[in-house]
């Protein structure tokens, strides 16, 4: 029987020879890695359970991204566990100050993570590395602190569900779009424990970035894992990153799939989810007229050049609405050079931008942009739950890059065309 | 192991940030995570919900953050378990890994009023609603092990309180 490529990628971190989907396995895992909300928790766990030396102090990564800089004296002391920790553990790859960037974006961009890896994350957008072909998944801090100690977890290994994107994209379509529309289809859970495989002629037409915003998303639709198969755009973001090898594998012509989606993209237009789930999509044209009191453009999900690029072609010559609250956060340093260099930052400052340095900050509603009661934005961020982003009775919609930048212009939901 | 308690009712889809708001993700202190717990759909619910009481949802619930601050949250309310339509995969893992029991169930939900009292019996896997004639409901029992798991306070304890019981055979 054929294998998935999410199949193959497991085995190959076990001692097995045969793996099907539902089977109860324990794993090498390539890569392990928290942030200064979910280390703490499995810092303690790590030494209650007499932990005093982690694995691999390669493969544990620890990134202080959501509440840095440091927002108040509560999220300083946590940074502080984590700061002490790495410091401890003499940790190979250690984040502080200017070197922080949003995890997700950050390790890909370092080449830290690859393709072939088994990878998992106390955060839940770590499904993001599937995008290079990598397993990659999710867990609380517990199944942090236990692959600290031992290197290995326990994974029930999950059924794949194929999702066949083909036909060619409408302009301002990007990989947000894409996964929206997806999550709209099929539901919050319509995934759920699943692996989510992207494949068809679509692909291929994909630049890393689009991929990495939809498998940071797959986890919005429940899913285990979502994964791209590495093609010559995945070799050529590899190459001039890595330290180590990597590894390409493939799905088999007869690998089982518990469902197959069809998607014609070329009839897709610019999504908005509403909220409170990301699920609640609309094409931009279904929008209406919904005027709004910030923009943020940034996360995980688009926070990467090829977004800010985007956004500041729009933004060049024009300025945001006198009553929005423009955002813009770097993903990265590396984002944050390149946009300097490229010259955007000195666009978003004239567009009335606010530029953060890298951190999650807005987007889980730490700090950095926070909504009050009635507030309505516009982000470019994964979630769209009540109180997300503020106070409970704020809203946020969720947008690609291009989107968010043409309604801060306008000072509404809008998309690209409407300028 | 059984759970007897007041019932609690939420929806579907019930996400990490209704269950414990990222605001307050500056602490791991279980009594001040428990104080916001559910705080954005029910602000008063932390004080209302009383030792024991059982949170009925709806389809997905704990969907989002891989946040285990979210099941101890829960847990530390007073909440004795959950019984839902369905759960969110990581919250799934992270209840258990918690200490935190949670059951599946597709009728319960229908059957059952907030302010119910229910009795959940996870070794004999199921659900009785009290001063009801009708039949039991059936959820798939907690295994053996999973229940010296949950009686232990969760995954890290349990490994330490094994390791402690194989060296006192030693």
């Amino acid at each position: 029987m054929g294998m998935t490529i999410t199949e193959k990628i497991l085995r190959e971190h076990t001692e097995l020879k045969e793996l099907h989907s539902g089977m109860l396995i324990n794993a090498r895992v390539d890569v392990a890695l928290g942030n200064d909300i979910t280390a703490p928790f499995a810092i303690e766990e790590f030494r209650k359970a007499g932990g005093t030396a982690v694995f691999d102090r390669d493969r544990v990564i620890l990134v202080p991204d959501h509440f840095t800089p440091n927002k108040d004296i509560q999220s300083a002391a946590q940074c502080k566990v984590l700061r002490d920790f790495v410091n401890e553990q003499n940790l190979t790859h250690s984040f502080e100050g200017g070197t922080v960037g949003i995890e997700h974006a950050l390790l890909p961009e370092q080449g830290l993570v690859l393709p072939g890896d088994l990878v998992i994350g106390a955060d839940s957008h770590t499904c993001t590395y599937g995008a290079l072909g990598a397993y990659a998944t999710g867990v609380g801090s517990t199944d942090l602190a236990a692959v600290m100690l031992t290197g290995e977890a326990w994974f029930k290994v999950p059924e794949s569900m194929k999702i066949v994107l083909h036909g060619s994209l409408r302009r301002w379509v990007s990989g947000k779009d894409l996964i929206l529309y997806i999550i709209g289809r099929i539901g919050v859970d319509g995934a759920r424990y699943r692996a989510m495989e992207f494949t068809g002629d679509t692909i291929a037409r994909l630049g890393m970035a689009d991929r990495f915003t939809m498998a940071n998303m797959v986890i919005e639709a429940g899913a285990k894992n979502g994964i791209f198969i590495p093609d010559a755009v995945t070799e050529a973001y590899v190459r001039e990153r890595a330290r180590r090898k990597w590894r390409f594998y493939d799905s088999d012509p007869d690998a089982v799939y518990a469902s197959i989606l069809d998607v014609d993209v070329s009839r897709i237009e610019p999504q908005v989810a509403f909220p409170p789930l990301p699920s609640n999509t609309r094409g931009i044209s279904e929008v209406g007229e919904i005027r709004i009191d910030q923009v943020v453009i940034g996360s995980c999900t688009n926070g990467r050049i090829e977004d800010l690029r985007i956004a500041a072609g729009l933004l060049k010559g024009r300025e945001a609405a006198p009553h929005v609250r423009l955002i813009i956060i770097p993903a990265t340093p590396g984002v944050y050079r390149a946009a300097l260099q490229e010259g955007l930052l000195e666009i978003f400052l004239n567009a009335k931008a606010v530029i953060s340095p890298p951190t999650c900050g807005p987007c889980l509603g730490g700090y950095m942009g926070i909504l009050a009661d009635g507030e309505r934005a516009v982000a470019t961020t994964n979630r769209n739950f009540i109180g997300r982003m503020g106070h409970p009775g704020s809203e946020v919609y969720l947008a690609s890059p291009a989107v968010a930048a043409a309604s801060a212009i306008l000072g509404r939901i809008a998309g690209p065309d409407s300028l | 192991m059984k759970f007897r308690g007041k019932v609690w009712k939420f929806g579907d889809n019930i996400d990490t940030d209704a269950i414990i708001p990222a605001r307050h993700l500056t602490t791991t202190d279980p009594a001040e995570l428990a104080r916001h717990c559910m705080e954005d759909i029910d602000p008063e619910f932390a004080r209302k919900v009383g030792a024991g009481d059982i949170i009925v949802a709806g389809e997905n619930f704990g969907c989002g953050s891989s946040r285990e601050h979210a099941p101890i949250a829960i847990k530390a309310a007073g909440i004795s378990c959950v019984i839902a339509r369905s759960f969110a995969r990581i919250f799934y893992r992270n209840a258990f890994n918690m200490g935190l029991p949670i059951f599946e169930s597709a009728e319960l939900w229908d059957r059952v009023a907030g302010g119910q009292h229910i009795e959940a019996d996870g070794g004999g896997g199921k659900i009785i609603i009290v001063g009801s004639e009708a039949q039991p409901l059936s959820i798939e029992p907690i295994p053996p092990f999973m229940q010296e798991l949950i009686r232990h306070g969760g995954l890290m304890r349990h490994i330490a309180q094994k390791k402690q019981q194989s060296q006192g055979r030693k």
